[in-house]
């Protein structure tokens, strides 16, 4: 058994062929309808532009739809299947279990994905990503989605049977590492969330063939127990890709075990409040029931993310402070390795999904401030932040390790790779921030033509929202650069790289060409150190900054008609 | 001390540092605070989705909107009707495919129960410019108590994606200040004649 694996000659770890096959074949996966939800997010954003209004209405919204089943399906579970063989298989050093189911899972998901992608082309489910009945789609659509999420779901039970593998195997010492706890937890939430998908799917599918009637209303509370807590299983893989980030980059530290993996849990607990916070301005349900979801009266996931958004860089500070950089509150910041496309995406990807997705989010979801936030542009101006700046960065700069560590290749066009989180994250940045504004003044997102040319009225948005826009289409240009520049340096080196040989120096990541010293052994808990002083700094200002957006919201709020 | 990616050795269940425990109280005290804004935003604020809810089929409520038009109407706007419904009375909108009926005529500082509903599939309530959304679902009469405080001419925009005529749902809403006299009528039958 063991000819069929490999050691991993930077990490020492044992990795399974079947396992390194699988994760190249869902990278590739990911990469190819990144591509396609890329080329359609560029149609969409030259349309939303009025100044260019390139698509016609018919096909902007087929285009949408295709943008955001693409991104927020298919890209990201491709993805995040690859963190799943990672986190299990590489990290535990343990075989894969079932190689041939796993590949079946697969066929299963790229059969799934093909219809979608053809009923979509064909122009037979304008319906958007939602897909709200009553409006209709070709049942093969919801055929397609089902087939995907059953692929998805088997992969999932691959990764709870690596686990159990593992541990009868010994093939490692102690408790799993942090970064398979945190997989773990997204794989928990993600057979919550392909349930719901069966749920809504399953009844959906059935009532296009005309077999039986759906409420409408019915659908949106199901339907969102898939749409957003898909979003759940990106935050928990996305703060487990922090953690590898901080480790590969420059050796962070887990600060304390205890309290990262019990925020990992509070995920799992309190899924179901961010599925409620699509329904705030409902008519089926009543205010009770949307005030306790929307936080079962404590809103343990926001603290979850609140105490990821400090360990990470906790994590990072006292890593690189134990190796030297102590002087002042921010050296161990400034001499970090900002030109390791890995860690500049990591340091982005927390702010960014911090400061602008994670401040919107809880804002937008509290039950009275949704009045003027909901469908407007505020709310994709909201998960851009979090799951293009936050989950896609973050994937993205783990992608320039994995090349090398899995695909044994050199990154091709480094000195492009390097500078791409930084053109990403910048343009992605202006680009939510503007959207964002823009919906303040009730532009709304999923629409053609926010001229109104053809409505039986006259309509004339406020001149600074021509003005946010524009800086939102400039903004987005460059965010679709930097997808451009990944997605040619990916493909570039996958394909058509240099192996990866002992004495390769270009186009390797610093973290892997230099490791960081190994830390000390023992229960050295670094003393003074663990201070954090640099990230307590942060995190305050960050605490500054949502508690000044939330109550301007709710004074904005205060303006309005009196609505009961 | 160890990094995410090794596994941690003996015992991890250790007391968080000060620093780090500091930072998880402040951070839950800020979540009771979201948490308690929306209760008390209940009992004092003024801007709340709770509604006079109910389940209404789709041609009832059709049955109802045009009841109400036929009671109320004072003109046409574009070959929608225009109705002024007296001061704190049930007034009823209907969105379809792709258009919002009737054009709505309504006094200041007055209290109306605006009842809101689909004809066929998901619409989005928008009122433009106050940026006032809410979700308007087939099936679901979702009566909204409202005060206009604010006189002027508004519009509602369909928010959320309703088939490929979206971007033409478009609907009116006047607001005037102090009761509607005859010179008003006046001026939108006028109007309706263009």
């Amino acid at each position: 058994m063991n000819s069929s694996f490999r050691v991993c000659p930077t990490t020492g770890l044992k990795v399974h062929a079947q396992a390194d096959a699988l994760i190249k074949a869902n990278a590739v996966a990911g990469t190819v309808t990144l591509l396609i939800g890329g080329i359609a997010a560029i149609l969409v954003l030259l349309t939303r532009w009025q100044a260019v209004h390139l698509l016609s209405a018919t096909w902007f919204y087929r285009v949408l739809t295709i943008h955001g089943m693409n991104m927020l399906i298919f890209f990201i579970l491709f993805f995040e299947m690859a963190i799943l063989y990672f986190a299990s298989a590489v990290l535990l050093n343990s075989r894969v279990p079932a190689p041939r189911l796993a590949w079946f899972s697969f066929g299963l998901m790229v059969l799934g994905t093909v219809l979608v992608e053809w009923m979509m082309i064909a122009g037979k489910a304008d319906v958007l990503f939602t897909s709200y009945v009553p409006l209709r789609a070709d049942p093969l659509f919801y055929l397609g989605v089902i087939l995907f999420a059953v692929g998805a779901l088997l992969v999932v039970g691959i990764f709870f049977a690596t686990l159990v593998v593992a541990k009868r195997e010994k093939t490692y010492e102690g408790s799993m590492p942090l970064i398979t706890f945190g997989a773990t937890t997204a794989a928990i939430i993600a057979v919550i969330t392909l349930g719901h998908g069966a749920a809504a799917y399953i009844p959906t599918f059935f009532w296009s063939m005309g077999w039986m009637n759906m409420d409408p209303q019915i659908y949106r509370l199901v339907w969102w127990g898939l749409g957003h807590s898909s979003q759940q299983i990106n935050v928990a893989a996305m703060v487990s890709v922090w953690y590898l980030l901080g480790a590969l980059t420059v050796g962070s530290v887990v600060i304390n075990e205890k309290i990262s993996r019990t925020a990992f849990v509070l995920y799992v607990l309190f899924i179901s409040m961010a599925s409620a916070h699509h329904l705030l301005v409902d008519p089926g349900m009543g205010p009770a029931w949307k005030v306790w979801n929307t936080s079962y009266a404590m809103y343990l996931a926001v603290l979850a993310s609140m105490i990821h958004g400090f360990t990470v860089p906790a994590g990072i500070e006292l890593g690189q402070r134990v190796r030297g950089l102590t002087k002042g509150l921010f050296e161990w910041l400034r001499k970090a390795p900002w030109g390791d496309p890995g860690f500049s995406a990591l340091v982005f990807s927390v702010v960014v999904f911090g400061f602008v997705g994670g401040i919107t989010g809880v804002t937008f979801g509290t039950e009275q401030i949704n009045i003027i936030a909901h469908n407007t542009l505020r709310i994709p101006g909201h998960f851009h932040a979090t799951v293009v700046s936050g989950t896609a960065l973050a994937f993205m700069g783990l992608t320039y390790y994995v090349i090398p560590l899995v695909f044994r290749k050199e990154v091709a066009f480094w000195p492009l790779a390097k500078i791409q989180p930084y053109l990403f994250a910048i343009g992605m940045f202006i680009f939510s921030i503007c959207m964002t504004f823009a919906g303040t003044f009730g532009v709304p997102r999923r629409h053609w033509d926010i001229s109104f040319a053809q409505a039986p009225f006259d309509i004339q948005f406020s001149p600074a929202v021509d003005l946010l826009i524009g800086i939102m289409a400039i903004g987005g240009l460059l965010a679709a650069l930097g997808g451009g520049i990944f997605i040619l340096v990916t493909v570039w080196s996958v394909f058509f790289g240099k192996k990866l040989e002992a004495g390769s120096t270009r186009g390797v990541p610093p973290g892997i060409l230099k490791p960081p010293s190994a830390l000390p052994a023992g229960d050295a808990d670094g003393g003074a150190l663990l201070a954090s002083r640099g990230t307590m700094v942060l995190v305050f200002v960050f605490l500054a900054a949502f508690v000044v957006y939330y109550f301007v919201n709710w004074k904005l709020l205060s303006f309005l008609w009196k609505i009961g | 001390m160890n990094t995410g990616v090794q596994s941690p050795k003996g015992i991890w269940w250790k007391p968080a540092h000060k620093t780090e425990r500091l930072w998880v109280i402040v951070a839950f005290v800020w979540c009771m605070v979201l948490f308690a804004m929306m209760p008390l935003w209940h009992i004092r604020g003024g801007q709340n989705p709770s509604g006079i809810r109910s389940r209404v089929e789709p041609e009832a409520f059709r049955a109802r909107t045009e009841e109400f038009i036929r009671t109320y109407q004072v003109g046409t706007e574009q070959g929608i009707p225009v109705v002024e419904p007296p001061p704190g009375s049930d007034i009823y909108l209907s969105a379809s495919m792709f258009s919002w009926r009737p054009v709505l005529r309504l006094q200041k500082d007055v209290q109306y129960t605006l009842h809101i509903s689909s004809l066929d599939v998901n619409h989005g309530f928008s009122l433009y410019p106050l940026n006032i959304n809410f979700q308007i679902v087939p099936g679901y009469d979702y009566g909204l108590r409202v005060t206009p405080t604010e006189a002027g001419d508004f519009r509602i925009i369909c928010n959320e994606f309703c088939g490929i005529g979206h971007h033409l749902m478009l609907g009116k809403v006047v607001v005037v200040d102090g009761p509607t006299t005859a010179l008003n009528t006046e001026a939108v039958a006028e109007e309706g004649v263009q």
